[in-house]
């Protein structure tokens, strides 16, 4: 087994993810957290179809659809990543990735219709939830939150069983 | 192209005290400082996920088929870190907690859906937008799932709040205000037990 299966040990990663938690704290009086952007964004398309209908949804009063903080982090995420990558010489640029790939072949639709079906599936818990892997994950674990606590291994539970069920066929 | 070189030396200004106060009104906007940094943030925490390896599809994959525990590794130690650093600076008054609201029944149903869709996406919501970043095309698909997933979820939020929201809604508790123990008493006992743990996985997995 590797060591690492990045570039950084998991450990450093980690440490430094944990003081820049600590910063995000400080200056901006937020945890990191990056599942309620992707439902301000659905929120901002769902404005150009109706803004009425949008607005009278519930969780659209709780957290309007606008751009703000958690947005803007993670705008700056991909950015970051590419960032890395480049400096890393591990720009990927494949649209299949490779494990995928060996197990379910080259065809680039399957890989889309379970990315989309997993995305949505995962963009319903993360709101059903409260959070998702950062949200709860980290910035609600490291609060000590019961409920970070009671869903990071829930998480857990529902990727191993459906990882092990999809790889099965 | 004139903005950013004005930027650095007004984000070393600390303004403590106005701070606080721009981010207790909820409904007001953040300011275009907090969004910069916002976005400052943003950028290392994808670089740092790339750079932990897990914006990887076999990472994560690696990690549900328990052959490769980067994950977890990464996650375990930002949460020590993380969890003596919030405290030690709330100890000395600098931060507040944000302690998410507990809704055990809907943390479960919620946790293991989410589960499933990781499982089926092989990337979560912010290691996804990293991927993406790094070139796994695949996580576009991803992300408009989220998007409507999320959408989805707003349609259901009424009936959500009013139905399995309420069971076992216990507010913004945490773990040593539910075990009636003291705060630095809990923190005693949990954070070695993490440490320890981190250890047993590093011995275990390496």
């Amino acid at each position: 087994m590797q060591s690492a299966s990045g570039a950084w040990s998991p450990y450093l990663v980690g440490t430094l993810i944990g003081l820049l938690s600590m910063a995000t704290f400080y200056f901006s009086n937020k945890p990191l957290s990056v599942s309620t952007a992707y439902a301000r964004l659905a929120g901002m398309v769902g404005n150009l179809f109706s803004r009425r209908h949008t607005g009278n949804l519930k969780s659209y009063q709780d957290t309007p659809p606008k751009i703000e903080w958690g947005v803007m982090l993670v705008v700056g995420m991909p950015l970051g990543a590419w960032l890395a990558a480049v400096t890393g010489g591990e720009i990927t640029g494949v649209w299949v990735p490779a494990l995928w790939e060996q197990h379910f072949g080259p065809d680039v639709a399957p890989r889309l219709g379970v990315a989309l079906v997993g995305g949505m599936i995962l963009g319903y818990g993360a709101r059903l939830a409260g959070g998702c892997t950062s949200g709860h994950g980290i910035s609600g674990a490291l609060q000590l939150s019961v409920g970070s606590w009671i869903a990071l291994p829930c998480f857990f539970v529902g990727a191993v069983a459906t990882a092990y069920l999809l790889y099965r066929f | 192209m004139t903005t950013p070189e004005n930027v650095p030396p007004v984000l070393i200004i600390p303004l403590r005290a106005g701070e606080q106060q721009d981010m207790e009104a909820p409904g007001k906007p953040d300011s275009a400082r907090q969004l910069v940094l916002a976005l400052v943030f943003g950028i290392a925490f994808g670089f740092l996920l790339q750079k932990g390896g897990v914006a990887r599809y076999e990472v994560l994959m690696g990690q549900f088929f328990l052959t490769d525990f980067t994950v977890i590794k990464v996650m375990l130690t930002a949460i020590i870190v993380g969890m003596l650093g919030i405290f030690s600076l709330r100890a000395l008054g600098l931060v507040e907690l944000h302690v998410k609201p507990t809704h055990y029944a809907a943390n479960i149903v919620g946790g293991l859906l989410f589960g499933v869709g990781l499982g089926l996406l092989g990337y979560c919501p912010g290691t996804g937008v990293a991927a993406l970043g790094q070139g796994n095309c695949d996580a576009i698909a991803g992300i408009i799932g989220l998007m409507a997933g999320s959408y989805l979820y707003a349609e259901t939020s009424g009936y959500v709040a009013s139905t399995i929201q309420k069971i076992g809604s216990r507010g913004e508790i945490t773990l040593p205000e539910l075990l009636g123990i003291r705060l630095s008493i809990f923190l005693a006992a949990f954070v070695p037990a993490l440490v320890l743990a981190l250890f047993a996985l590093a011995r275990l997995a390496p």
